[in-house]
């Protein structure tokens, strides 16, 4: 199973495309660690600067429809290789939250107040989250302060995670 | 109670209900093409199972980057056509008879109403055009469907868009679509189903009505749905004609997958298109649309007519009304990308190549090409197109660069004029 914790980048913008995370023009590297370095190149967002804020970071909180555009599955993978195994957002695209339960990953939706909140009291800071997932809570602390939200994943989505993805789930079962 | 469209695919194709509402279901058709496809085909070989669930089941064609631009695209293309090859896979396009997937595979009679079928594209929505039931996936679950033939997707829940109204002279399926995303908002029908209804709709041909459920997915939508009658029959005559005695009977077969008139739908919108104008984006995100003639002092440099959205006869058709004895401005790069060889062939036989030809547009190969900015027509740094595409995203045909999206007659004005320009189509239609 992969690590659900550590530091946190916000990205404050809602319906950030999968374009956006990883451009078209690398969808023809066939590895995934060639994609490293342009994990949210075409990301405008200001104060955000792609090098220095990745660097480091576990988790993405973000805003609403998160990975909308192109089913690319190298959108999750552009994350992954970046030491990215988690994104929490008020929604999600659909084909992008799929793939990255299928590739053992966790897109984890907040109500729009619990997302408001998390913004207001830790964007900024250097924010560090763990993920308990036999609780279903996640704790997010800061300079001191420290916040638990609970949060909940469907049963199947919680046995690809713990199958490490969907491929060897449905062989074996269908 | 009653079932809408969906619904009644999902049941005829239940596999497995492994918690909440997630059914596994079993698919008809597992389309592929060369971005995604070799992902899943490398993975499958890593884990020993190079296997797929039945070749005839399997579509594959390499339409994004064609011919092969750099050794990447090609190492891409040979690991899709050795794969084919061992497989048997024989439904599979190279170029010479190549196009752009969602143009070609409806156009060979692959999707029949009733069928459940994926593909690693989100814009496999637009198949739903013949009532079945098309959605894109990540290569996972592209992996699995090769593999297995069965998918696993939330149970699905509708909209249903009532389209009404009689279309204005000019005004496009195009056109319409844009201002429904412009109204739901591009997540406006995540994880839904949209089925697309009404007379407006029945009065469209099969391509109009693939160009409005290519676009479902700009709102979030899984899959557009139109519902099956005599204009989807015709179009799929020819490749059903042995298994049905009469049309009518195919159509018989095919009604009882239209909803019940009971089916419960998440929501029910009415669209009236009687007033609609020809629309275009105004940002990077495909919901943003304001009418043409408010965007009238845009300039263009490029002119993009093609893609899964509108490279198909009818459209090309539409924008050589609007070009013929007209030349380009000489600030604007035309490029016209027919999307499938067929109709290319019919492009040329009709004398439209050669309207876009004199006109001064470079006629490319049937590609994807500028429209994922992966091959010919990539936009400099501050260059604006007017495209009949889907996608304006940020960078999307090529960093810095700005896209707007719009009807055929619209990017063939837009071409004459060298600004966003409504077309003497649509003048046309207001003295009427
Ligand atoms: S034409 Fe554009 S949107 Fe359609 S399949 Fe090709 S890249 Fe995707």
């Amino acid at each position: 199973m992969k690590n659900f914790s550590g530091k946190v980048l916000f990205l404050d913008k809602s319906d950030i495309n999968t374009d956006e995370i990883i451009p078209a023009k690398y969808l023809t590297e066939i590895s995934k660690k060639a994609l490293k370095p342009h994990l949210l190149e075409d990301l405008q967002l200001n104060g955000f600067a792609q090098g220095k804020d990745i660097q480091g970071k576990s988790v993405i909180i973000t805003r609403a429809n998160f990975g909308c555009g192109s089913s690319r599955e190298h959108a999750p993978w552009a994350l992954e290789v970046n030491g990215i195994n988690m994104v929490i957002a008020e929604s999600f695209a659909r084909i992008f939250r799929q793939n990255m339960f299928n590739c053992g990953m966790m897109a984890v939706e907040l109500p729009g107040r619990t997302i408001n909140h998390i913004f207001q009291v830790f964007s900024g800071k250097e924010t560090f989250i763990e993920t308990d997932l036999e609780k279903n809570i996640f704790i997010l602390k800061a300079d001191g302060l420290e916040e638990k939200a609970g949060f909940s994943i469907s049963d199947f989505d919680r046995s690809l995670v713990a199958a490490g993805g969907w491929v060897e789930y449905a062989d074996s079962k269908y | 109670m009653g079932k809408t469209v969906a619904e009644k695919i999902f049941d005829s194709h239940f596999v497995d209900n492994p918690s909440g509402d997630i059914h596994v279901i079993s698919l008809d058709a597992v389309f592929c093409h060369e971005i995604t496809t070799p992902v899943a085909i490398n993975d499958l070989v890593s884990r020993n199972k190079d296997r797929v669930f039945d070749p005839d089941k399997i579509k594959a064609v390499i339409d994004h980057v064609t011919p092969a631009k750099d050794s990447k695209t090609a190492m891409q293309g040979k690991i899709l056509r050795d794969w084919a090859q061992r497989h048997n896979i024989r439904d599979f396009f190279d170029i010479g008879r190549n196009g752009v997937c969602h143009a070609i595979f409806p156009e060979k009679g692959f999707v029949r109403p009733g069928h459940t079928v994926i593909m690693g594209d989100s814009h496999t929505c637009t198949h739903g055009a013949f009532c079945a039931f098309a959605a894109g996936v990540g290569s996972t679950d592209l992996e699995v469907g090769i593999l297995k033939g069965v998918c696993a997707f939330h149970y699905p829940s509708t909209i249903k868009i009532n389209i009404v109204g009689k279309m204005p002279a000019g005004v496009y399926a195009k056109d319409v679509i844009l201002s429904i995303i412009g109204r739901l908002g591009v997540n406006g029908a995540t994880n839904k189903v949209i089925e697309f209804t009404g007379p407006a709709v029945d009065a469209m041909g099969m391509e109009a009505r693939m160009t409005l459920c290519n676009m479902a997915i700009e709102a979030g939508g899984t899959c557009g749905i139109c519902y099956p009658d005599m204009t989807t029959v015709e179009y799929l005559w020819e490749f059903i004609k042995d298994k049905y005695p009469t049309k009518e009977k195919a159509f018989e077969e095919f009604k009882k997958f239209s909803p019940d008139p009971d089916a419960e739908y998440h929501d029910v919108i009415e669209h009236d298109i009687s007033r609609l104008e020809p629309v275009v984006t105004f940002g990077f995100k495909p919901d943003q649309v304001k009418p043409v003639k408010e965007m009238e002092k845009t300039k263009v440099d490029q002119v993009y007519i093609g893609s899964c959205t509108n490279g198909r006869i009818e459209d090309l058709r539409i924008a050589a009304q609007v070009l013929k004895g007209n030349k380009i401005s000489d600030s604007v790069r035309g490029i016209i990308s027919p999307a499938t060889p067929k109709v290319f062939r019919m492009a040329m036989d009709e004398g439209i190549l050669k309207i876009f030809m004199d006109a001064g547009f470079c006629v490319t190969n049937p590609t994807c090409g500028a429209c994922l900015g992966m091959s010919n027509g990539v936009l400099a740094e501050g260059e604006v197109c007017a495209s009949t595409t889907n996608r304006n995203f940020n960078g999307r045909m090529g960093k810095g660069g700005m896209v707007h999206l719009m009807s055929p007659a619209t990017a063939a004005a837009s071409a004459i004029s060298g600004h966003i320009t409504n077309s003497s189509l649509y003048r046309a239609g207001k003295e009427l």
